[in-house]
């Protein structure tokens, strides 16, 4: 193989690279074209939420994950992919419907969604519990319209010292975690219907 | 491969992979770099590397981490010079760091580090650095990355000799470059009067078992030479030390030719033990000099800078057996002992053989007396007794040597621009490869103690030229990777380093990556301007001074509006990061601070002086991506004539505007 510079183009010179490289790894690696490289002990696969660590504070997902009232929103979360956003750096409010809250809504409504042709509807409602800001309860004000991460508005009233969003749902406690908030509700927010 | 010459005229590009496809094929001198170098470098995304590699920064003042096989750079750590990026230096907690008997110095030339060892093997808690201006001796903790403590060495002057450590860590020398009129004499004499005036001076600091605190134990008075490099001896030599040394002429000029006028200088070979003994049976004199010592306290996140008066000194001439002079050839640079603790290298930085001395000879040697003679009180023992053999034709320019705890030895040669592997026992050479250009230090992990863990050898060289795109006058400082699992040393890979490079070391990830601090526990945080939350947050004013108690959290500073800061006021802004979760710091940066920014992190407290210079409206932000209302998360402060009533106001979300009147004063 002799390379003249005179008849040189763009081309041939891209082939005879992609030769040499191939060439170069079959010949010397001998695991099937591969650059395997070297390396250890690789973290996990996947987002923030396979991070190991055991020290920091909890984030929302593991927040929810470490309350038996919220196996309902947990598996809702995992099934419409949201784990690893939630597990990101934030900062989030979450509005989070107990097991209680979940069974308040018509029957079957809840197996519907975690339907695989359903992820979409799913992740519509599940984003309407989240805004991207970490907001305290005493923060809240009466009248106060919160932009949902689903594009949809929340509604803020307070009664009675409770705070309530769409005249429905009562946040009944809050808990702080590392990249925001954990509120938690007692009814689900249904996203206005879409026109 | 008959038609490779036709071939130089080709790009660079075409040319590597041309040399490299070649080389699955036997290879001839020319080819560099084989086919399989960049699968030995080749770390996947999300794979960790398998050694940590401190670097020195040289004249950056600073040491920097890299990942091997890698050469990742994964983090700067600032020892000795200012760092804004990470307010080290700025900061009111940093600046004592830097405190000298001199004042506030804000740089220095950072030469060597030694890993703390247990047994004679790496234990990963502490890397020590040397200054090697105003000499000083650092200690970097390996939990937090973070320099812990450093601490000034009187009667010296140009650390050089440092900071190499004994085989438990017990000490941590510093040897001097410079001799020097000592600190308690008048240093106002005659320069040519060095041999009459100027002493050596080796300091032996002594290292806290479980919490790695330095003192100065004692200090060598020795004759007025120059003090280059030293190694401990270890296994059967433990309890000795070694250190190369120069200008033995004692020239106080023109070194390049006065003090390369004998054929042969000295390693000194130490007995800190018996200078131990002496100490406790009260032989050595109290001197008064000026040092400090600065701590930095992990609980109050701030340095502490004391000032020490005193030096215990041992005068080597009186105390006839501490120390003895073995001759070695040509100005000796390097001074590296092996594994076992029976050789000793010493390389003359313009011999043309590397002398390898025996210690059980040396042993020998000192029981009998076999001495030619003495160098200013110092015995000096004869060549030949002390010498176990010479590598002959290893190169030209020998300068450091480690070891692969197999039996060889890889030594630079800066003049050839090589290094050579060679056989202890029988004093053979191996293999040799050239290097680009000009290798100064080597490393291998492990390679100056007990156990080495030799995969690879890194070379740290002096000349760059054509390796890297020209940046102009000022080039790329260059390590270079050899793989040397094998009989031949194999180059994998160049890298460019920070500053200019000279020792380093190298550690099996393993050994610290699971110390490794994540964040630091807001509850023991014991700053004295801590606010624990933002319910503790405020502004406090006496007289002149400001205090301003401010907390960060994802995506706020409490306060973020300040008003009633006035002309003259001294402020300190005292930030509290409230997090408690990995990998998130903030950043607290102010505009026309005259100083720097502050990156605190999780759990941490740290303080920025400010004094405004004009009346008007100063905004704050955070610096450091912390979120996706990173860009939010921003304050006000305003600043009002000296004398003016505006009232002192902070607070975050409740300075609204008045209904009616939006937009208006």
């Amino acid at each position: 193989m002799l390379i003249n510079i005179n008849d040189f183009n763009m081309k041939r010179y891209k082939i005879l690279l992609a030769v040499l490289v191939l060439g170069t790894m079959t010949a010397c690696n001998s695991t099937d074209g591969k650059l395997t490289g070297t390396g250890a002990a690789a973290p996990a696969a996947g987002g923030q939420e396979n991070v190991k660590d055991d020290v920091s504070a909890k984030d929302v997902v593991k927040v929810a994950a470490g309350s038996k009232d919220h196996t309902t929103l947990v598996a809702a979360l995992k099934q419409a992919d949201l784990i690893t956003s939630l597990s990101n750096a934030g900062p989030f409010t979450v509005f989070a419907p107990t097991n209680a809250a979940f069974d308040k809504l018509p029957a079957g409504t809840v197996d519907g969604l975690m339907k695989a042709d359903q992820k979409e509807a799913l992740q519509n409602i599940l984003q309407y519990h989240v805004t991207v800001a970490a907001m305290k309860a005493e923060t809240f004000t009466d009248g106060q319209v919160l932009g949902m991460v689903n594009g949809d508005n929340v509604t803020i009233s307070i009664k009675n010292g409770k705070v309530i969003l769409n005249n429905s749902a009562v946040i009944i406690a809050s808990v702080a975690a590392s990249n925001g908030i954990v509120h938690i509700i007692d009814a689900v927010l249904l996203p206005p219907a879409k026109k | 491969m008959k038609n490779i010459q036709s071939f130089v005229i080709c790009s660079g590009l075409v040319t590597a992979i041309i040399l490299g496809a070649g080389s699955c094929k036997p290879k001839n001198a020319g080819n560099a770099v084989s086919g399989d170098a960049a699968s030995k470098v080749y770390v996947a995304p999300g794979k960790y590397d398998e050694f940590y590699n401190f670097v020195s920064g040289g004249f950056s003042g600073q040491m920097s981490v890299y990942g091997l096989p890698s050469a990742r750079l994964l983090r700067v750590i600032p020892v000795f010079s200012v760092d804004p990026e990470k307010g080290y230096g700025y900061s009111e907690e940093s600046k004592p760091m830097l405190n000298t008997s001199h004042g506030f110095v804000p740089w220095d030339d950072l030469h060597h580090e030694d890993l703390s060892q247990t047994n004679g093997e790496i234990d990963g808690r502490w890397i020590f650095a040397n200054a090697n201006n105003t000499p000083r001796v650092a200690r970097v903790d390996l939990t937090t990355f973070h320099t812990a403590e450093i601490i000034e060495i009187p009667n010296s002057a140009g650390n050089h000799s440092s900071p190499f450590i004994t085989e438990n860590t017990e000490y941590v020398v510093a040897g001097t470059r410079f001799s020097v009129p000592p600190d308690n004499a008048d240093g106002d004499v005659a320069i040519n009067s060095y041999k009459k005036n100027f002493k050596g001076s080796i300091s032996f600091i002594s290292v806290d078992k479980a919490t790695g605190s330095m003192a100065i134990a004692f200090q060598l008075r020795c004759p007025g030479v120059n003090f280059d490099l030293s190694h401990a001896g270890k296994g059967k030599s433990n309890g000795w030390f070694f250190f190369s040394c120069y200008n033995t002429e004692q020239a106080n000029t023109l070194l390049e030719v006065n003090a390369s006028q004998r054929d042969k200088d000295f390693i000194m070979a130490v007995n800190w033990k018996k200078a131990e003994e002496y100490l406790k049976a009260g032989k050595a004199v109290k001197e008064s000099v000026k040092y400090v010592h600065n701590v930095y306290n992990e609980k109050t996140h701030s340095a502490t800078s004391e000032i020490r008066t005193e030096v215990m000194v041992l005068d080597t001439k009186e105390l006839k057996d501490i120390c003895y002079f073995i001759p070695c050839p040509k100005s000796p640079h390097g001074c590296d002992v092996d594994p076992t603790g029976e050789y000793i290298v010493g390389s003359g930085k313009l011999a043309a053989l590397i002398p390898v001395f025996s210690f059980d000879k040396l042993m020998k040697a000192i029981a009998a007396k076999d001495f030619i003679g003495d160098y200013d009180g110092i015995p000096v023992v004869k060549y030949e007794s002390a010498l176990y053999g010479e590598v002959k034709k290893p190169g030209l320019g020998p300068l450091h040597t480690e070891f692969d705890g197999k039996g060889n030895a890889i030594t630079t040669f800066f003049v050839s621009s090589e290094i050579v592997k060679w056989n202890i026992k029988d004093l053979k050479i191996l293999d040799r490869a050239p290097t680009y250009y000009s290798p100064g230090h080597l490393c291998i992990p492990g390679g100056d103690t007990k156990k080495p863990n030799a995969k690879y050898v890194i070379v740290y060289n002096k000349i760059t030229k054509d390796r890297y795109l020209p940046t102009g006058p000022e080039l790329a400082q260059s390590a270079q990777l050899f793989d040397i699992s094998g009989d031949k040393m194999q180059l994998i890979l160049d890298f460019p380093t920070i500053g200019e490079p000279h020792y380093a070391q190298a550690v099996a990830a393993d050994v610290i990556r699971n110390n490794s601090v994540k964040f630091y526990k807001l509850e023991e945080n014991t700053h004295p301007f801590v606010s624990k939350g933002e319910g503790e947050t405020k502004v406090v004013r006496k007289d002149k001074r400001v205090d301003i108690y401010i907390t960060a959290i994802r995506s706020h500073f409490a306060p973020d509006n300040i008003e009633g800061i006035k002309m003259g006021d001294e402020v300190y802004w005292h930030v509290t990061n409230l997090e408690q979760d990995w990998d998130v710091p903030h950043g607290f940066a102010i505009k026309g601070a005259l100083t720097a920014e502050l990156l605190i992190m999780p759990g941490e407290t740290q303080t920025l002086k400010w004094t405004p210079e004009k009346p008007g409206m100063y905004p704050f932000y955070c610096t450091d991506f912390c979120s996706a209302l990173h860009q939010e998360m921003q304050g006000y402060v305003r600043v009002s004539p000296m004398g003016s009533n505006t009232a002192l106001l902070f607070s975050t979300g409740k300075n609204m505007p008045p209904k009616d009147s939006i937009g208006t004063k």
